[in-house]
């Protein structure tokens, strides 16, 4: 039998399974707030947000998970993400770039579109920059 | 019986296209493997995507949400995978096929045509054509799935069309690939996949049901379509290889054949200058 501390994670990517493995807590971001999953939660579907992914397990990792969503089952976690990233494979100086020029358009953005691209690129660029730091 | 000089010249053009059969199928091996190992890494999210969304769809029960329903309008829009190259057997004819000798009435349909070829065949056909991204076959990344669907979507949204289906090549294995017409949207839960281990759970969603699949089909069509380019690339490889096996060997025979034709043809010129001279000799003496 399993230990009870811990869960099984899987995070997969169209390109790629990105992690998968045994971890006791893995917190992110999502539409309605941050959560944190430890074992035995509730089953539930949630959307992912741009933010950090934390994974707490035999060791402490951190990295960047911008869109998807994510299927929670009592011993299971299965993040669909369609773009995830190791804080090692994000490029400081292009998130920003980005940083800042969502911050110049949102200032200047007219049309409703317009602002919710920029919130979401914003968002984005945020959650890689935190990663790394 | 062709001349001595015919049959070599023959025999030398068909050593040349042999040359180029031989070259195209290693090359296309090299990318067979290639695309097969994408093929075989993207699975993994187009079926877990898939479970994810019909599971949804059988606890959810009827919702009604515009990508669950048809818009009332009776046009269809195609999404079609082929190659920008040919020489890779009926690989993309077949894909064109199912959608000439399918249900659809001709003045019904449009395409967006994915890969040279459908959309050449398609526009010799006259069909209506909604959009063409054919250079993104060559090396098929998420985002241009992305793009893709988004442009689908937002045919679908102004009305345009009622349907979506998706025409690509499934990479069975190395030797099989089926043509495939998978229908996209309206969104139908598909066959039964059994009762599987943990379906009786009752699942939570946050937020509520009807924004979760308006966030989530999106990406479930933006992932089929991805998952379809993938395949469909491999399926070209793995088409044009056995093409290409096929046509060597068969260039093969043929030099065998001629070789054995020239080789006669040789003697019967040698046999025939030696009577002459013996024949004249006798006549001198």
């Amino acid at each position: 039998m399993a230990d009870e501390r811990f869960f099984e994670l899987e995070i997969i990517t169209p390109d790629r399974v990105f992690y998968k493995g045994q971890v006791t807590m893995v917190e992110f971001n999502t539409t309605e707030g941050e959560i944190g999953i430890y074992p035995g939660h509730i089953p539930l579907t949630v959307i992912v947000k741009p933010g950090v992914l934390t994974i707490t397990g035999e060791e402490k990792k951190e990295a960047a998970l911008h869109t998807g969503f994510a299927t929670i089952l009592q011993d299971k976690v299965t993040i669909m993400a369609e773009t995830v990233e190791w804080p090692e494979e994000i490029d400081l100086r292009r998130a920003e770039a980005a940083k800042e020029r969502a911050e110049t358009r949102l200032r200047e953005g007219k049309t409703d579109t317009d602002i919710a691209r920029a919130e979401t690129a914003l968002l984005r660029a945020m959650a890689r920059i935190k990663t790394i730091k | 019986m062709a001349s001595m000089r015919d049959i070599k010249r023959r025999k030398g053009s068909i050593q040349s296209t042999q040359q180029i059969t031989k070259a195209m199928k290693l090359v296309s091996t090299v990318k067979l493997q290639r695309a097969k190992q994408r093929a075989e890494q993207s699975q993994s999210y187009f079926t877990g995507m898939y479970q994810t969304v019909q599971k949804m769809l059988a606890k959810t029960g009827n919702i009604d949400h515009p990508y669950l329903r048809s818009t009332g309008s009776d046009k269809k829009l195609v999404i079609m995978i082929t190659s920008n190259r040919g020489l890779a057997g009926g690989y993309n004819s077949n894909v064109v096929k199912l959608i000439t000798q399918g249900d659809f009435e001709k003045d019904k349909v449009m395409v967006t045509a994915i890969g040279k070829k459908g959309k050449d065949a398609m526009v010799r056909m006259k069909y209506e054509l909604a959009g063409d991204y054919s250079d993104m076959i060559e090396e098929p990344t998420y985002q241009n799935a992305m793009d893709i669907a988004k442009e689908a979507l937002d045919i679908y949204a102004r009305q345009e069309v009622g349907e979506i289906y998706l025409a690509y090549t499934h990479f069975k294995n190395t030797v099989v690939h089926e043509p495939v017409l998978m229908k996209l949207l309206p969104v139908e839960p598909g066959i039964d996949t059994g009762v599987q281990e943990g379906d009786n759970i009752p699942m939570n969603f946050e937020p509520r049901e009807e924004e979760a699949l308006a966030l989530l089909i999106p990406k479930y069509i933006t992932s089929l379509i991805y998952g379809g380019m993938v395949e469909a690339v491999a399926s070209e490889n793995g088409a044009r290889m056995q093409a290409m096996d096929s046509a060597t060997s068969n260039a093969e025979e043929m030099i065998s054949d001629l070789t054995l034709l020239y080789n006669r043809a040789r003697q019967g010129s040698i046999t025939q200058e030696l009577t002459e001279i013996i024949a004249g000799a006798q006549a001198i003496s």
